[in-house]
């Protein structure tokens, strides 16, 4: 990992402090037997990691997976890209929000393997350089915030729904802002944020 | 989640092939070995509860380039199966000529997901009901034939009220549909011998005996279009639900109308949220025929909707409040300005 996006400022590392306090917790994904029909046509063995070529913030990632991998854990647990988040895991929470070809989907329910050749933007890949990108900025100007879990996914569907034209009333922000759950109830200063950062993004 | 093989479908012979490999073996489809991969907002999170146990995936969205189209002619329209449910509900001339279909998607899930989700995955979009989605009741007559209904006596507030039977009583929780089967849409489905039509209202099976059989596609068979005569600029979708966005219909209604001179020349009525299928109130629109619309009409029209309605111990309040979205969903109809 020698890219830009996956270096940290030394120091302390929430990710890091928490698996090295915990001892090893991440546990790779579990494979079960297929328990069916062996009569389905077979495009490869499904028990052999399939090679996978992400485009991730403008680089390429080149990849073994599992073919049940889904974009969201390719990000966490084979990129260490930890910014998109897992919530609900089931596309009801919006926290794993992230940009495929400039559209905001839900990556937790979008498999590595369909995402081929597709440009993929996280959180990671929103700031330039050391300059904060507008929506992220709106987000700790508004303190559109308490525990932070859902904002990652809350920012990247914030850019996308200014984007789509979206974010011209607080009622159009709050309906398609809907698909981003905040359990703290962070609402009316989520926005706030979009309201700031909108004008901002339209100009480009 | 269980392994599986992946796929990726180039064209549609290819799609088909690799479906229908493992059709002959497999009835009905809900249960098929081989799935199609569109949107995947049903099929991946149905994966991952256990509900569906693909064995191989086919993802089919290569096929987008031809199976995308969003074309409203001069007096038709037609979808693309692969249409994104956003892109649709974006467009000017949907909005203008077919407010009922822009509605009933812009309404539907979260932006996420409309990005993601295809019109063709929609309408097959599996039921919400708890017990189907939890594998740890056994008792689920659409996914363990013959193992009883635990939604029958169980917590039914989100269940159906028109096209139960005594073996299911699951919601199907679709929008689009509706206002497909309002606006009489015929759907095209792509198979081995090429492509056949049928009415939209043909696509979906009541659950009857059967609640494992829930549409009238073989397993090797794609849906890849849909087609609508006429414009509708006179029709609405109303949708109630439990939160004002990003929710399921605990009642809904696509309404379309042709008033001309205050006189309702043809009126459609479909009703979502309260059934076991997408849902056409023929019996209640017929009602509306050649009539001027007033309140006692749309009242005489909701009661007739769901005359057949049959309610359980914690739904029946679906009944009352969906003559009420009827009632409401005509008079926005009528009044609207087009």
């Amino acid at each position: 990992m020698s890219d830009k996006s996956s270096s940290r400022p030394s120091g302390f590392d929430r990710r890091a402090f928490m698996a090295g306090a915990a001892g090893s917790v991440l546990v790779p994904m579990t494979a079960r037997a297929a328990a069916q029909d062996a009569s389905a046509p077979v495009a490869q063995d499904p028990s052999l990691p399939v090679e996978v070529t992400l485009r991730v913030n403008g680089k390429e990632k080149h990849l073994h997976l599992d073919a049940r991998t889904t974009v969201l854990d390719a990000l966490r647990e084979h990129l260490k890209l930890t910014g998109s988040k897992k919530g609900c895991d089931h596309g009801q929470c919006g926290a794993c929000t992230v940009l495929i070809d400039d559209r905001r989907v839900v990556s937790c329910l979008t498999l590595a393997l369909a995402a081929e050749g597709q440009e993929i933007t996280t959180i990671e890949g929103l700031a330039t350089d050391d300059r904060l990108h507008p929506m992220q900025q709106a987000f700790i100007d508004n303190d559109a915030f308490q525990c932070g879990y859902c904002t990652p996914g809350q920012i990247m569907s914030a850019v996308a729904c200014v984007k789509e034209g979206h974010a011209g009333n607080e009622a159009d922000i709050r309906e398609y802002m809907s698909g981003n759950i905040c359990r703290c109830a962070a609402y009316p200063n989520i926005v706030a944020a979009v309201k700031q950062a909108a004008p901002e993004i339209m100009k480009g | 989640m269980r392994s599986f093989s992946y796929q990726r479908a180039t064209d549609p012979d290819m799609a088909v092939q690799a479906l229908g490999a493992a059709a002959a073996s497999n009835n009905p489809l809900t249960k098929a070995t081989a799935q199609p991969l569109a949107g995947g907002t049903t099929l991946i999170d149905l994966m991952k509860l256990d509900v569906m146990r693909p064995a191989a995936i086919v993802d089919i969205n290569p096929l987008a380039h031809a199976w995308s189209a969003i074309e409203p002619g001069g007096d038709a329209l037609r979808l693309g199966a692969l249409a994104k449910m956003s892109d649709v509900a974006a467009h000017a001339e949907i909005q203008r000529s077919y407010p009922v279909i822009a509605d009933s998607l812009k309404l539907a899930a979260s932006a996420q997901l409309r990005n993601m989700a295809t019109l063709g995955g929609n309408v097959m979009q599996r039921t919400r009901c708890n017990y189907f989605r939890d594998v740890s009741y056994e008792n689920c007559n659409k996914r363990n034939p013959g193992s009883g209904c635990a939604a029958m006596d169980g917590v039914n507030r989100m269940h159906a009220v028109l096209g139960t039977s005594d073996q299911c009583i699951a919601t199907y929780p679709g929008d689009f549909a509706q206002a497909l089967i309002a606006l009489d849409a015929t759907v095209e489905i792509t198979g081995k011998a090429g492509t056949r039509s049928m009415p939209f209202a043909q696509l979906h099976k009541a659950p009857g005996s059967t609640p494992d059989i829930e549409t009238a596609l073989q397993p090797g068979e794609l849906i890849s279009g849909f087609s609508i005569r006429g414009r509708w600029p006179r029709s609405v979708y109303l949708k109630a639900r439990d939160r004002q966005s990003y929710e399921f219909a605990l009642s809904s209604a696509a309404i379309a109308l042709d008033v001309q001179d205050g006189t309702i020349r043809d009126a459609r009525v479909a009703l979502g949220g309260v059934a076991t299928v997408p849902w056409r109130a023929r019996e209640a629109e017929a009602l509306l025929r050649e009539q001027k619309f007033d309140e006692a009409l749309a009242q005489r029209v909701a009661d007739a909707a769901f005359a057949d309605a049959r309610g359980r111990r914690h739904n029946s309040f679906k009944i009352a409040l969906g003559k009420r979205v009827v009632a409401r969903a005509l008079q926005q109809a009528v009044t609207m300005e087009i």
